[in-house]
Parts: C-alpha cells; structure tokens; sequence
C-alpha cells in the first residue's frame, strides 16, 4: 500500500502556490492529508504533483471578525477543539470536532482539509452546514466565498476550481445564550458516524424559539437542512416543536449502503433530531434561567 | 540470524531527495523518494524499527509517533513533510541510561501487552496523554477514550488501562505503579 | 523419549499458580522486538503479489512486458516459472479427512482458473516496495468471468454454478455429529421448538499482518524463512516436500509474531511462491502483506447458516437436538473439517443431551477459504445451544439459571463421555470441572439474582438493561504431541528448545518458569527458544489452546529429568542421599550442611565428557532430556459468562456494561498470563459479536477492506472483564493444566445475545444472526413495533 510516485511541491508563500497551481497538470493539495493519504496509499488517488500547503503562513489561525468566527484552513482540528475562542463563541463546532477522527488524525488533520474532502460522514461539515458558514476560496485572482449549502456539488465533491484552494471558513456567530448540541451514531464508539445532527437554538425573552437551526449528516453527498428548524422563529419550544423536526428528518431521502440501509439512516436522522433539539433546547433554556 | 540492516535498495532511488529531522534528540538524516511516508522513513531508512506498521490507512495506531510533540500516524504523513522536525519514538523513550520510561514499566507490570506490536504505539499515545494532563488527574473513561485510536487484538486493552491509570494518578515521586495483585 | 502421561503427579510442580514477571516485555516496551519485517537482508528483493479482481474467471491472457521492464524490477513470475521448483502442482497443505470429497489444496499462483477475489496470480520482484506496486499496475490481465458462488445456500443447490470447476459440485464435504437414539428423542416430546440461525463470526486480524522473509544458500543447499507464523515446523515440512528438499535444508524461524489467532496457522500459497522465488532468484525475498490485501489474502472465518430443533421435557430437561449445519468453507481447503466440526461438537457444552444428530454439509463458494480464527468455530455451537436454552426457558416459564441447572452435568458424572467422537477419532469425554458450581459462583459474583431491582431502577431513568448467562466447554491441548527440551552446558545456562511457537501468549515465561521451577532457578535466567525448526527437531505450534497442556508438561518432564540426573551425579560427589539435596540457582547443596556443595555448571562439564575418559557413575552423556509429550485426550476447560448490558433501542446501539467470567482451566501455571488469554479471548469474542462483519457483494467482492469498514472492538467500547477462577485440575497430564487460548471467545456471542434479548424484552425481540450489530438490532425492534 504505497503510494504511486509523484512529485512533490512546499510552496512557502501564495504567489509561489498559485503559480504552481497554475502551471502543474494533474496536482492535488495536500492539507493535514488525513484523508488524502489513506486514499493515496491505497491508490484510490494518485496525483502526478502533491502540493503541500503547510508552508503557506497564514493559513491557519482563528480570530472573531464582525461576528463572525473566522477558522483558517489549516488550522489543525485539533487547535480548534482546544480553541477557547471556539467553544466560548461557537460550542457547537467545539462540540463536533470531539467526534473527529481519533486524536492522532486531529493532530494533524486540519478543519478546512475536511470542508474540502466533503465526506459525507464528517462531522466539520454537518455542523458548518448547521452554522451557516461561508467557505472562502482563494485562487490567483483572488478571493470567493459561497455558503456552504452550494459548496457540495456530489459525492467527495466541491466547487473548488482548479488552481483554487479553499482558504477559510466564516461562520456566523449566534448570540450569546443559544444551545447547541452535536450527536451522532457511529457503528462502534469512536469511528464514522452512520448520523450525526447538529442543533442550534436561541430563545426570545418569553421561552419560545428565536432562531433554530438543524443539520443532518451522513444521508446523502452532503448534510440536509431542516425546514422547520429555519421556519420556528416564534414557535413555542415544545414536544411538538421536536416532533415536527423528527418528523421531517425522518422523511429526508438517504442513501443506503450494506453496512446502514436507508430506513435506519432516516430513522436515526429522526431519533438523533429530536434528542438534539431536546438537548440545545436545555442548554439553551439553561442559560435562559 | 542475520543481523538486521537498514532496508536500502542497492541501487539509487530515482527521485530520492535528502530528508533530515531530529529523531530522539539526534538529527538524522537519509535519501528517500517524496512518497515514503514517515514510518517506512524511520523504519527502513533509519533502521528505528520500533514503530510498527499495521494498516496503512490511519486507523490501527501502531504507526504512532509523536512530531513536535503530538502524536501523529506515521503512516498518514510523508517523511518529507517531516523535515525539519523533532520526532520521537519508541526508541526515545527510554532514559538516556535505558531505564524504562515509567510508562513503559508500568505497561510491562500490569501485562498491558502480549504480542507487543501495537505496544509503541500505545505508549507513544500515552506519553503524549501525560504530556496533556501536566499531573492532573485522569478517569478510566478518559483513558479508553484516548486509546480509542490504538488497536490491540491481545489483551482486551485491560492492562494498559490500568497502567496508564496507574502512572497518570501516581502521587508525585511515585514513578513505578504497583502490581496489579 | 515419549510421555504417555495418565497419571497426574501427587506432588503439583512448583512452577504452579506463580505469576511471574512475563520475559517477553522487555524488548517490545522497548521497540527492540524483532518482527518479520524487522528483518531485512542484505540486497534482498521485495515482493509483491497481483491478485485475481473477480470471484471467479479464467485467465485468458497475462501481459508482463510492460511491468518487467520498469526500472527496479528484476523478475515477474507466473505460475508456469515456478512450477519447475515444485513436486507437484498444489500446495500440499491439507489436512486428512476422509470427509473431503475433492482435492482442493491451493496453487502456489492461480494456473488458469481464479476462484477468489485477491488469489495470487503473478509475483513481482522489485528494488523496492514501492517499485514492486508500481509495476503491478503494468500488469495486463484479461479474465473471462465466470458465475461465482457467493451463498453456500444458494451453492448446493440443484443446477447451482460450480465454484470451481474442477470440481463435480460444491458439496465439498458432508459428516454427520450424531449419537443417541434421536427420532425416539422427539417422539411425544413434550415440548418442541424449532430454530434457524446464521452465524457470522468475525477473522483472526492480529495487527501485524503476514510476511516472509526467504532466502536460498546455493552453495550451502539451505532454505532458511523467516515467517509470521504459528506453525514453523508445519510451514517446514510443507515448503521441503513442496520443494523437493531434505528436511536438513530447510529452517523455518518464527521471529516475534505480532498476533496469530488462528489464520496464522495455515499454510499459505505465499509463503511458498517466496521461498521459491528465493531459489530461483538466488536473492533474499521480502513478502510483508498489506492490511487491505490482508482482507482478500488471509484465510477467514466466516458464514454458517444452522436449522435446527430441540426437544425437552415438560420439566425442561433435553431430550434431543437434532438439525443441519451447512458451512461456507470458501474456495480453498486448507484446514480440512475442524472448523464446522467443532462448532457441532461444542453445541452440547456442559449439558446433558441424551440425543443428537447434526448434519454438516461443507459448501465450496467463490471467497476467501474459512479457517478457524480464536474459538474455532465453537462460539457458534454455544451460540445455538445456549439460544435454544433460553427458548425453552421462555416456553416453559424456567428463568435462565434454573433451565441450565437442571441440565448442566454433575460432578459425580465425570468422566463423561458425550458419546461424539473428537476429529482424530477419540471420545470425547469431559474429564473433570464442576459446571454448576461454575453456574452457580458466576451468579453470585454478578448479582444475577438482584437484577431486577437494578432493571427496574433503570427504567425510571429511561434505560433499558439487560442481563444474559452462557455456559460452555472448551476442547483443549489437542495432540498428538508437543516437543519440549532441557539442556544444560559446562556454562550452566539453561536453554529450553521447543517445538511449540508463541505470538503472545507466553509461552517462553510459562515454559521458562516450569523449567526453572524445577531446576531451583529463577525464570529470568533460562532461556526458552522457541518457533526455530534449528532448535527442535519436532514440533506442531500454535492452535487448539493446547501449549501450556502439551509443551508445559513437555518441559515439565524434562526438566524433572535433568533435575534427576543432577541429583544423581551430586549425590555421588557430595556423598549425601538425592533427597538430601536441594538445587540453588545453578549449585546443588546438602541441606542440612549447605558448605557442602557443587555447581551444576561442573556435572555438565563432567556430562560433557573429556576425551578419553569415562562419564561419573555411568550417566548418559549430556546433562539434557527431551520430551515429546503427547496428551492422551483433549483436556476440556470450561466457564460461565455472565453479561449485563445497555441496549438504546431506538438506534440499536449497545453498550456492555458488566463483564462476569468464571473460569475453570484447571491448575494454573501463570494466572496473570491466563487472566490476559481470557480477557483477550472475551473482547475477540465481543468484538466479533458486535462490530466485525466480513461483507461481500452478490459478485463476490469484498466490502469491507479497512479497519474504518471492518470494525475493531475499541477500547472506548470494551468493558473491564472480571475473571474468577475455578481449578480442577485434569487427571490427563502431570501438571493437570488445561488450555486457556481460545476458551474466553467462546461464550461471548451467547452471553451477549442473551443480555441484549433479555434488555429488549418489551419488544419481544429474538435474536438468531451474529453479528449483532446497531443496524440490525433497530431493524428488529422496528419491526417489532417499538421505538418509533
């Protein structure tokens, strides 16, 4: 399981990685290479040019900029977990970046590798789709950005353009006081999800909700946004509230494989919805108090 | 038995470039193609043999070293990428006299290995857990969930939890665990 | 000489019930292990193997040229280039058994006819390994397909495909487990109830994979291997008539094996292409496999599909069990019968059945060839008996522990012979436990009897726990022989040499604490070499938890005997009665006046012999004995398990949450090492049971080939396991040990399925097919009506 022979690229500045991107056929970014690797040793992928951008300074880093959170590229997964600007601004991303991986992918993996990857089970995107975020490319012309709900185009697949790579991420940030919460299923402990959900929540002066939002991960080539989450403003936070949610979630088209067919993936999307709603819905309302 | 060499082909690498890191303190320094990742590095190229090999996709641990300080699979980072960097293995965990790490007397006095090869692994995740916590205590259900990216098919992960609860809630000044019974 | 112990010893060895520290740490804490691909030769070659993509096809046409002519690879072999090397076509690796229909031994590289997914079919030998990929791809293989046989239901019947077309069908074997008179058993049986289960039991998968290290002395004639393997002295015999060589030319060495678990057992096609590729070449060959090929390269276990019946009485003792096994035994016949066989015979466990009859049919299919992974197939037979066990409690208003009391068989009946016969044609007879007090201890040390309050407690809490409990027995020490060797030099280090051969389990502290225990020696300092065709000159390996049972009582013997021979010649030179003497860390005393004394170091020397002079007292030359033990039967351990879990039954995610194990493996030698087997072998157990699941496609593709799609029990998801033991020591060798290896898979899936079926209660949930896994656990409790 060794990778096909490539050619080996570390620019340290983006002129020097533009160019090259510009100029190399067949190249590839390499990011934390978490996910890349595996598929390169297995020759699932195998670029003639690998094009390392953990030289480029810059690209990593996590600041709040007109509040929005703002998350550098190839800030390590694991800088993110640990972020205390992260879990005071946006708990819900600390609370996912717990399920990434294992601790020795976090290390080195890096949160924009997994926007870009686009893995239907990674846990990064389904909370970013929860979130709002806005994905920032930079190509030699400049920058982009487009909300993540358009960044997925299919299956392990994006809109970064070729000569493109994908920069940062800019996620909107929810008032102080809002809930979150982040679950999935996995087929053992730590390993895949088969489901994950991520539940965002504010709550107006009289308890009912000002804002929902909810995610689901792990049905089809990128994550599902609940409609009655994003139409709740007003709504009494109750069972009926979470049994709508439920309901929707466990309508949304999914697509089976051997290992979780798609009636247990609907079905989990609505287990996992309601206890995720129930639970931003106490974090919230514990706050409230 | 013949002696081990280090796994060089006789003939020149095509696309060989020079790579060199810190690796347990000493820089080091060896021709490789770009595509080696870093545990191939290690083992074959400087004959750490230590870290093992055993899926080449990320997810058994075995490969397990520590680079700047974290742990990373060694299998999922190319040795080129590692250029420049302090890197430890199990080779460097040991005192310089080659007295046993406490984790490792530890792992060794609660049985916490049988084949012994997801064993560098183990306790380079380990050591990097000890790193972390700074003497601050650590629960069981903390330990299983650290070494849920370490793979052991022998022992059912019982004795090395015990070990590494054992070293990590020692009082200070008490390097070697008790036995279990 | 041969033992052919009976009679077990008054005085138990003093190398008993000892835990010593494990001799085997000190190199691998450090990383200093030596594992095969540790070891590197000077200018050898790397290997790499093409392998078939289609479950079945014949190759039309293989095109090299382009892969032979890539810079860095020296050699491109086919079939036909190391045919010439061979005695015969196939790799001579079956076992015997009459119930075989066919000859169906693998070829050392597929000849024409390609009947797995990942069978080899060309060697690549490169400069590298990286090289050596690059040039599989160059590799043009044009394969015409053929219909594979993916479902051994499906395989035998009428009009099915063949799987292999040399041979008539795929009813590759067929026997029968069967005594009693079974019709008569069912006749106006008061109760009778009826089952169907598949069973689909997860691999071997040690975290080191395979490899061999070969290489070809042409001036010296000698084959030397360095293989991970269970069974060098098997692999041996193998690659010197394969080969056409003297036993005396080839040495096969198990270096540190980085886990075996069974696949390791078996002879590959592999290790022979590379010992073979090594002659041809005059180059050292590296094979190390690869986890993703492993999946597809490496023997599994795999599908058995169980319809069966039970009948009891009123009172719920079995009258009979009667039914049909058939086996998915792959498209290889590497092992022969044992695999579905012991899943036949370890059904009756420790019950009374006055009546059984099983019919066993083996199927050829297009997958991988199923071989015996840790528990060899007798988890399943527990699975079925234990599950009809709490069919009938539940039909008959018993709980769980009282049907199973009323069944188990007491102490007073032992020896007691099943009336089945063992596959080298012995009875099998339990020869000593006691199985309700194993029951009835395992009961006790859970709390079994105060679960209901801790169910009831968990429910106001919204959760649902459940408690299950499975008995069985195990089959171990299995013959015909083990070698095991003492000597001692004039430099008065001990060395023991054996055939046996370990990949963790021990066996070099075991061997090393009995022989020091009987020559007044601290363990530390014998050296124990094992898993070297060089060292013992006989041997068998690793399988059937047997080596504590047979290279144990091997070295036990033998160092007795070297122990006598030291008292002899010391009794002459110290004037004082043997049984005055006592042996002290290499110097023989005279108790009562310890001044008098003598270095064993010395009798060797003397034993040694100088030239032209006459040995003391007429000994025979040498201070060393050997022996090759040889069991009179299988030693049957046994245990209760009980397991408390939590189910969430709207996703079917389980969490185990209490482990329980009493153990009976007679006298323990080591208990810390036995505690690691059983706990080991229990997490294999609950890893195969929840999460392991070797899938296939209709085609015959395999699904699941990474750890990240064919799942591990993590430490995040495995319980702490509480082990207590019982001890009754077997009368069938000296040290009354029994085997512990494999004994703590056994019970998992049974205990497990209990617990989870006992959690789910409300929904009425009955569980018949292994893996029990989330997916399939909400799919039952869906359908049941719950959890909306």
């Amino acid at each position: 399981m060794k990778p096909q022979p490539f050619t080996y690229h570390a620019p340290q500045s983006r002129p020097e990685l533009f160019a090259l991107l510009g100029a190399l056929e067949d190249a590839r970014c390499i990011a934390g290479g978490q996910s890349l690797m595996p598929m390169m040793n297995l020759r699932l992928a195998a670029p003639a040019h690998l094009v390392d951008l953990n030289g480029i300074a810059d690209l990593a880093g996590i600041r709040v900029e007109n509040d929005r959170l703002v998350i550098g590229a190839m800030t390590r997964q694991r800088a993110a977990e640990h972020s205390a600007l992260v879990a005071e601004t946006c708990p819900l991303l600390t609370k996912a970046l717990d399920h990434v991986g294992f601790q020795q992918t976090r290390n080195r993996g890096t949160v924009g590798g997994s926007v870009a990857h686009m893995d239907p089970t990674a846990e990064i995107v389904t909370a970013c789709c929860a979130l709002d975020a806005d994905v920032v490319l930079e190509g030699p012309d400049g920058e982009r950005r487009m909300p993540i709900s358009a960044f997925n185009t299919g299956y392990l697949s994006t809109s970064i353009a070729p000569g493109e790579i994908l920069s940062r991420l800019e996620i909107p940030l929810w008032p102080a006081g809002h809930g979150s919460a982040f679950l999935e299923v996995t087929r053992r402990g730590e390993s895949f999800s088969v489901v994950s959900v991520a539940a965002l929540v504010a709550l107006d002066a009289e308890g009912a909700i000002a804002r929902a939002a909810l995610a689901v991960g792990g049905l089809g080539p990128a994550p599902f946004r609940l409609h009655a989450a994003d139409a709740s403003a007003g709504r009494p936070a109750d069972d009926d509230f979470i049994a709508a949610l439920g309901a929707e979630a466990a309508m949304l088209p999914a697509d089976g494989d051997f290992s979780a067919s798609d009636d247990y993936k609907q079905h989990l999307a609505g287990v996992l919805t309601r206890r995720a709603m129930r639970a931003a819905l106490l974090a919230a309302g514990a706050r409230h108090d | 038995m013949t002696d081990a060499i280090i796994d060089t082909p006789t003939a020149g690498i095509a696309g060989a470039i020079e790579i060199a890191m810190t690796v347990n303190g000493v820089e080091r320094r060896a021709m490789a193609e770009p595509r080696v990742n870093l545990a191939d590095f290690l083992r074959h190229r400087l004959g750490l043999t230590g870290t093992h090999v055993g899926c080449e996709h990320g997810v058994c641990g075995a490969c397990t070293v520590l680079v700047d300080g974290v742990s990373v699979r060694a299998c999922l980072m190319l040795a080129v990428q590692a250029r420049g960097t302090e890197v430890r293995t199990i080779e460097g965990l040991c005192g310089a006299d080659g007295a046993l790490d406490p984790l490792q007397a530890a792992l060794s006095e609660h049985f916490g290995l049988q084949c012994g090869y997801c064993t560098p692994g183990v306790l380079m995740t380990l050591a990097e857990l000890r790193a972390e916590l700074a003497g601050a205590p650590v629960t069981e259900a903390e330990v299983r969930h650290k070494l849920a990216g370490n793979l052991c098919r022998c022992t059912g992960y019982q004795g090395m939890v015990d070990a590494a609860l054992a070293v990590l809630n020692a009082p200070v000044g008490i390097l070697a665990p008790e036995p279990m019974r | 000489m041969t033992a052919h112990a009976k009679v077990r010893s008054d005085a138990p060895s003093a190398g008993l019930g000892r835990s010593e520290a494990r001799l085997e740490h000190g190199p691998l804490v450090r990383g200093k292990g030596r594992f095969i691909d540790d070891i590197s030769l000077p200018g050898q070659l790397h290997a790499t193997f093409l392998r078939s993509p289609v479950a079945h096809g014949r190759i039309t046409r293989i095109d090299i040229t382009a892969a032979a002519a890539l810079e860095g690879v020296r050699a491109v072999l086919l079939y036909d280039d190391l045919r010439p090397l061979l005695t015969a076509p196939r790799v001579p690796v079956s076992m015997p058994s009459g119930a075989i229909r066919f000859d169906v031994d693998p070829f050392v590289l597929s000849r024409d006819e390609v009947c797995h997914v990942g069978e080899p079919i060309a060697l690549v030998l490169a400069d590298s390994r990286h090289v050596a990929e690059d040039a599989l791809g160059l590799i043009e293989l044009d394969i015409d397909p053929l219909p594979p046989v993916v479902d051994p239901r499906a395989g035998l019947a009428e009009g099915a495909p063949r799987a292999r077309l040399d041979c008539p069908d795929n009813l590759v074997a067929r026997t029968t487990a069967a005594y009693g008179d079974i019709d008569a058993a069912f006749a106006g049986a008061p109760v009778v109830l009826a089952e169907e289960f598949h069973l689909s039991k997860g691999g071997g998968h040690s975290i080191e994979t395979r490899g061999v290290v070969a290489a070809w002395d042409e001036a010296a004639r000698r084959l030397t291997v360095w293989d991970s393997t269970q069974m060098p002295h098997r692999a041996k015999r193998v690659l010197a008539r394969a080969l056409d060589l003297g036993e005396h030319e080839v040495r096969v060495i198990a270096p540190d094996v980085g886990g075996g678990f069974g696949p390791k057992f078996v002879f590959h096609p592999e290790e022979l292409a590379i010992a073979a590729a090594a002659m041809l070449t005059g180059l050292p060959v590296k094979w190390i496999e690869d986890r993703f090929e492993n999946f597809f390269s490496t023997v599994q276990e795999r599908d058995q599909f169980w319809t069966v019946e039970v009948a009891a009485g009123a009172d719920g003792r079995l009258r009979g069990i009667r039914g049909v096994l058939i086996h998915d035994h792959g498209a290889y016949s590497p092992y022969g019968m044992a695999l579905p066989y012991n899943s036949a015979t370890n059904l009756i466990g420790p019950y009374v059945l006055p009546a059984y009859r099983l019919d066993i049919s083996l199927c050829l299919t297009n997958l991988m060839p199923s071989t015996p992974t840790r528990g060899a197939g007798r988890p399943q037979g527990t699975f079925v008996m234990e599950r009809l066990l709490d069919r009938l409690a539940e039909r008959l208003g018993l709980t769980r522990d009282e049907i199973r009391q009323r069944n188990l068989i007491r102490p007073d009946q032992l020896p007691y012979p099943t009336g089945l016969f063992t596959r080298d044609g012995g009875e099998m007879t339990y020869d000593s436990g006691n199985y309700p007090e194993s029951q009835r201890r395992a009961l006790a040390e859970s709390g079994w009897h105060d679960f209901e309050p801790r169910r009831a407690a968990a429910r106001r809490e919204g959760g649902l726990i459940g408690i299950g409990l499975a008995n069985y027995v195990e089959g171990s020490g299995r013959g015909p022989f083990e070698s095991g060797a003492v000597s001692i030099g004039p430099s008065g280090q001990i060395v023991v040499t054996t055939g046996a051969c370990a990949q963790g389990q021990g066996t070099v502290t075991m061997l090393a604490q009995l022989a020091g225990a009987a020559l007044g020696t601290p363990a530390e300092k014998v050296r124990v070499i094992a898993g070297d065709t060089a060292a013992s000159p006989l041997g068998l390996g690793a399988f059937a938890s047997r080596q504590a049972v047979t290279a144990g009582n091997a070295v036990h013997l033998a160092a007795e005997q070297v122990r006598a021979k030291i008292l002899r010649v010391a009794s002459a030179w110290l004037n004082a009665a043997p049984d005055e003497l006592e042996l002290d860390d290499g110097v023989v005393r005279v108790a009562s006046d310890r001044e008098r004394s003598c270095p064993v170091s010395r009798i060797a020397e003397a034993l040694a012999g100088s030239p032209g002079f006459s040995l003391p007292l007429g000994v025979e030359p040498g201070l060393s004995a050997a022996v090759d033990f040889q069991p009179p039967g299988l030693t049957y351990c046994n245990g209760t398990h009980v397991a408390e879990v939590e189910v969430d039954a709207e996703t079917g995610v389980v969490r185990v949450a209490r482990y329980v194990v009493v153990h009976d493996c007679g006298r323990l030698i080591h208990p810390r090492m036995v505690d690691g087997q059983v706990i080991g072998g229990v997490v294999h157990g609950l890893s195969s049971t929840l999460y392991e699941w070797m899938r296939y496609d209709d085609e015959g593709q395999p699904l699941t080939c990474t750890y990240a799609d064919y799942l591990l029990s993590t430490a995040d998801v495995t319980p702490r396991i509480e082990i207590h033991h019982m001890e009754s020591p077997t009368p069938l060798n000296p040290l009354g040990v029994k085997g512990a290896g494999e004994s703590g898979t056994i019970a998992a899936s049974a205990v497990i399925a209990s617990a989870i079926e006992d959690a789910l209660s409300p929904f009425g949930v009955k569980l018949r097919d292994l893996p029990l896994t989330a997916a399939r656990l909400s799919a039952l409790v869906r359908a049941a009506g719950g959890a909306a």
